[in-house]
């Protein structure tokens, strides 16, 4: 199908939140063209009158009761946390200074 | 004899008789892996004290009178993607290096359940996405019947590990060959359970319609035992099967296929299959006949269409359950000094974290879901993945497992197909049918291919739920073939 351009290539990476470098665009433009050239087979035989399968199994709605169980403490929820403050995680500034 | 040439029920026998203890066995492999693992680099982690440890308190236990089960004593080597709560989980990522788990999988808890002690953490291409342990940010794994040569993978680093005596056993997972692959270039057994049959509980996600914990072993039994030892419902899965365990102790010891009817995958041969590798699979279904089973051929036209539609849905999965590493909770961050946003600062810390392969994989993932393509390319793999169940079940109307090559070609040097994606992708060609449909199959080791001396394995097929027939029909040919060899396979590999 459509060859794989560096400016797609930016778009997946910024919708992948990848900060990639030029020269990985180029590299990876090059990659993917391949790939995707070779995967669109499945196209050939993918007609109308067959159904999707997501999943192997025919499983739907798989519940457990909803029952209070222990879980994780604070403290080993953010024992690997990168930065904590307060008990909590602490993250970048999210929004923008005019915010 | 070295004790680490054992096999894992006779080491649970050795143990449970007293005739040796939990701790010289471990001391056993512990001193094996000091000795080897820096030619192999099965492991990203050795935990000597804690295993010594465990087995300290398996024999405390034994020496009060306690019934333990057949493996209590046993070292396991556990790949690396389980999470661990008393040792470091890596998934062979720069972006989780360090990373502490505050809990145990549903399978590394069981492991302890069964008493087997876990000796350390093996190698894996980075997040199971590979088929040679190249991936790894760690660097790669050798394998030990040639140490230039790749191990299979992801699971390369317990294929590796059980080859080279390290470990009688040790646990993978599989999402498009990543046991039976690895198991077929080391000559050992692999085995992928049907999807559901073990928990994904605590394994760090690939694709998760397709994960399947599993064994790996020297031998059918050993692989029987394990597979027993980890599997059945975990309601902490909402996949998980809420059925029995499949009776595969009993069919490895029944190791019998007087009257099964074995179906040869037509499609599975030809072009792009190495010639030692097609003579070594004849030879054994021609065994399989000499044992009483009824040989067919059987035609599974879709199956040549299973390798795009994994590459499409597998990548789809990963480009969403790796939306978590964001460097907030867990793992690596990048750029937080204060000038990034928490979006740059994400980007900046996968861009850091994950290696080549990963990404790749997210952005075709992430192509294949977008608007205006979802149809093309995601909607049409779930549809060949329809077409694929219902080959099988044509196929399984027909006869009662289905067999082929495990891989197209023997262990390939390492490097050789590092630039080259599409050509690491073909390692997966004959085994990536199960996965998809979610049944069970096997790798047992067929002998070595003409031209390079290298290990070949067989797969074998076998329905969902059906599990039992693997390791029947992997059990028969293993007799047949260590009659015929005057022992394993792996007698034949270099000592290193």
């Amino acid at each position: 199908m459509s060859a794989i351009t560096r400016d797609e290539v930016a778009h997946l990476a910024r919708l992948s939140r990848l900060a990639l470098t030029d020269a990985e665009l180029g590299h990876y433009a090059a990659q993917l063209d391949v790939i995707i050239g070779a995967v669109a087979r499945v196209a050939e035989v993918a007609t109308d009158d067959i159904p999707p399968s997501s999943h192997a199994l025919p499983l739907t709605n798989v519940y457990r009761p909803d029952e209070a169980r222990m879980s994780l403490t604070p403290e080993q929820a953010l024992a690997a946390a990168p930065a904590v403050e307060n008990d909590r995680f602490r993250v970048p500034r999210i929004l923008g200074e005019e915010a | 004899m070295s004790l680490t040439r054992n096999t894992a029920a006779e080491l649970g026998a050795l143990i449970a008789s007293g005739e040796v203890s939990a701790v010289e066995v471990t001391q056993a492999h512990l001193d094996r892996i000091a000795e080897v693992d820096p030619q192999v680099h099965a492991f990203l982690h050795v935990a000597a004290e804690s295993a010594l440890e465990q087995a300290r308190s398996i024999d405390a236990r034994r020496a009060a009178g306690e019934e333990l089960g057949p493996l209590a004593g046993v070292p396991i080597a556990h790949k690396d993607v389980f999470t661990t709560k008393d040792m470091p989980t890596t998934a062979g990522s720069k972006i989780l290096e360090g990373y502490r788990p505050p809990y145990d999988a549903t399978v590394t808890a069981r492991l302890r359940e069964a008493g087997l002690v876990i000796i350390g953490k093996t190698n894996l291409d980075e997040f199971a996405m590979g088929s040679s342990t190249e991936n790894s940010a760690y660097g790669p794994t050798h394998n030990p019947w040639d140490l230039d040569r790749i191990p299979g993978g992801s699971s390369g680093g317990s294929s590796a590990a059980v080859a080279s005596y390290q470990a009688p056993l040790s646990t993978g997972t599989d999402t498009g060959g990543s046991i039976r692959q690895p198991a077929a270039v080391t000559g050992i057994v692999g085995m992928k359970p049907t999807y559901g049959g073990s928990s994904r509980y605590g394994v760090i996600a690939f694709a998760s319609s397709l994960d399947t914990p599993g064994p790996f072993a020297r031998n059918v039994l050993d692989a029987a035992l394990l597979h027993e030892a980890f599997s059945g419902h975990d309601v902490m899965d909402t996949t998980s099967i809420h059925a029995e365990v499949p009776p595969v102790v009993e069919a490895a010891r029944r190791a019998d296929v007087s009257g099964l009817r074995v179906g040869v995958v037509k499609e599975f041969a030809g072009e792009g299959y190495q010639p030692g590798v097609l003579a070594r699979f004849r030879e054994a279904v021609d065994l399989l006949e000499s044992l009483g089973a009824k040989v067919v051929e059987v035609s599974c036209p879709s199956f040549t269409y299973a390798l795009p539609a994994y590459y499409l849905i597998a990548p789809s999965e990963c480009s969403s359950n790796l939306a978590r590493f964001d460097g907030m909770r867990y793992g690596l961050r990048v750029g937080d000094d204060g000038t990034h946003s928490a979006e740059e600062v994400m980007a900046l810390t996968r861009a850091a974290g994950f290696g080549p392969e990963v990404k790749r994989r997210i952005m075709l993932g992430t192509y294949a879901l977008s608007s205006g393509y979802y149809d093309a390319y995601y909607g049409s793999a779930q549809k060949v993945r329809t077409l694929i169940s219902r080959d099988f079940e044509a196929a399984f109307h027909q006869v009662d497992v289905l067999v082929s090559p495990t891989t197209p070609t023997t262990a390939f040097p390492i490097g050789e197909r590092a630039d080259d994606p599409m050509a690491m992708y073909l390692a997966d060609l004959c085994t990536i049918p199960a996965n998809l449909a979610g049944n069970a199959a096997i790798s047992v080791p067929c002998g070595l291919a003409e031209e390079d001396g290298l290990p070949v394995g067989l797969q074998i097929m076998a329905p969902v739920l059906g599990d039992e027939r693997c390791y029947r029909v992997g059990a028969a040919l293993e007799k047949a073939f260590e009659d015929r060899w005057g022992g394993p396979l792996l007698k034949e590999a270099p000592s290193l």
